[in-house]
């Protein structure tokens, strides 16, 4: 059965303007879910880096509250400043660009569940325009304190 | 199909359908709430102590948090139905300064108070690292619930609804 073409240009405006609405949408930017599973590493794998001789260390950067930050956050990391700010995003980019772009890098902020964090999806976009090749962003799927401080793994307190 | 997929796409990245939070371990089971006193947004102190005998649901947000801003217009509606018996709403902002808070307070039409928390705070009460987090404090002070992560607000209307009827 064919398709009048008066309703075919009807669905397919409707088509693209949903994609756009959901495309356009701030939720739609800040998904962390976009990230590839290839840029993430997990707690495990981290802490294992960290507590390996031979690893190389990568320059850890909390890109989220800095009142949680205070609390606790993972040791020798450092606090930038949410990225999901136009300041925040700065300070990032001003930490990051003296340094080689094979320079290892871990983004990570913990602050709420995973799919609705602001801040890591914003700050692995910023490193990568800027060429960075070798950064994870941490994989937190609840918050900071679910996923790393109640499983053991080390924390420092202060700023 | 292919008007379905797309609805489906954008429905799925909607702010909507957080995961319901777990109940997390209490501070310690029927404790008494840390007190604090802390700045509301015109810049008055609150002590939490002088609400006992009310219900407090008290509330660690930030304006940069989707799930905590999901819940808000929820804990308004809960504030307006049941403050005349003896519920009160305290939000504690986790945000870096009052400004952005302000904004959101009028923008939201919240009616209930908000003070600026700090570490300190967040160390009174075990540790907030991750929002949003949400305590039940009874008339008589002491913790009855806490939940982590974004809950729905009928288990909070229903926790509410017992702690009220204790006189």
């Amino acid at each position: 059965m064919s398709i009048p073409v008066k309703f075919r240009q009807m669905l397919l405006v409707l088509i693209f303007g949903t994609v756009a609405i959901a495309v356009g949408s701030p939720a739609f930017a800040y998904q962390a879910s976009l990230i590839p599973a290839s840029r993430l590493i997990n707690p495990d794998q981290l802490v294992k880096i960290l507590q390996s001789a031979k690893s190389e260390k990568p320059l850890m950067t909390q890109v989220g509250s800095h009142v949680l930050y205070t609390q606790a956050h993972i040791p020798g990391s450092e606090y930038i400043g949410p990225a999901s700010s136009e300041s925040g995003l700065q300070s990032l980019r001003k930490r990051v660009e003296s340094l080689p772009r094979n320079k290892f890098i871990v983004l990570y902020c913990g602050c709420c569940p995973w799919s609705h964090c602001p801040n890591v999806k914003p700050a692995d976009d910023a490193l990568r325009a800027m060429g960075f090749t070798n950064v994870k962003v941490l994989h937190i799927p609840g918050n900071f304190g679910m996923d790393w401080v109640e499983k053991g793994f080390p924390v420092a307190k202060g700023d | 199909m292919a008007l379905i997929a797309v609805a489906g796409l954008y429905f799925t990245t909607r702010h909507h359908g957080v995961p319901t939070g777990t109940r997390g371990k209490a501070i310690a089971e029927q404790s008494l709430a840390p007190d604090f006193s802390l700045p509301d947004l015109s810049g008055q102190k609150l002590d939490l102590s002088s609400y006992r005998g009310k219900v407090v649901l008290l509330d660690f947000w930030a304006t940069w948090c989707d799930p905590c801003r999901e819940e808000i217009p929820h804990f308004v509606e809960l504030q307006n139905r049941y403050g005349g018996q003896g519920l009160q709403i305290i939000g504690v902002s986790m945000d870096d300064g009052p400004e952005p808070v302000r904004d959101f307070y009028q923008r939201f039409k919240m009616n209930y108070p908000v003070v600026m928390g700090n570490a300190k705070t967040g160390e009174l009460y075990g540790g907030v690292l991750g929002l949003p987090i949400a305590f039940l404090i009874g008339r008589d002070g002491r913790v009855s619930a806490k939940h982590i992560g974004a809950t729905d607000i009928s288990v909070f209307e229903s926790e509410i609804a017992t702690l009220l009827r204790v006189k």
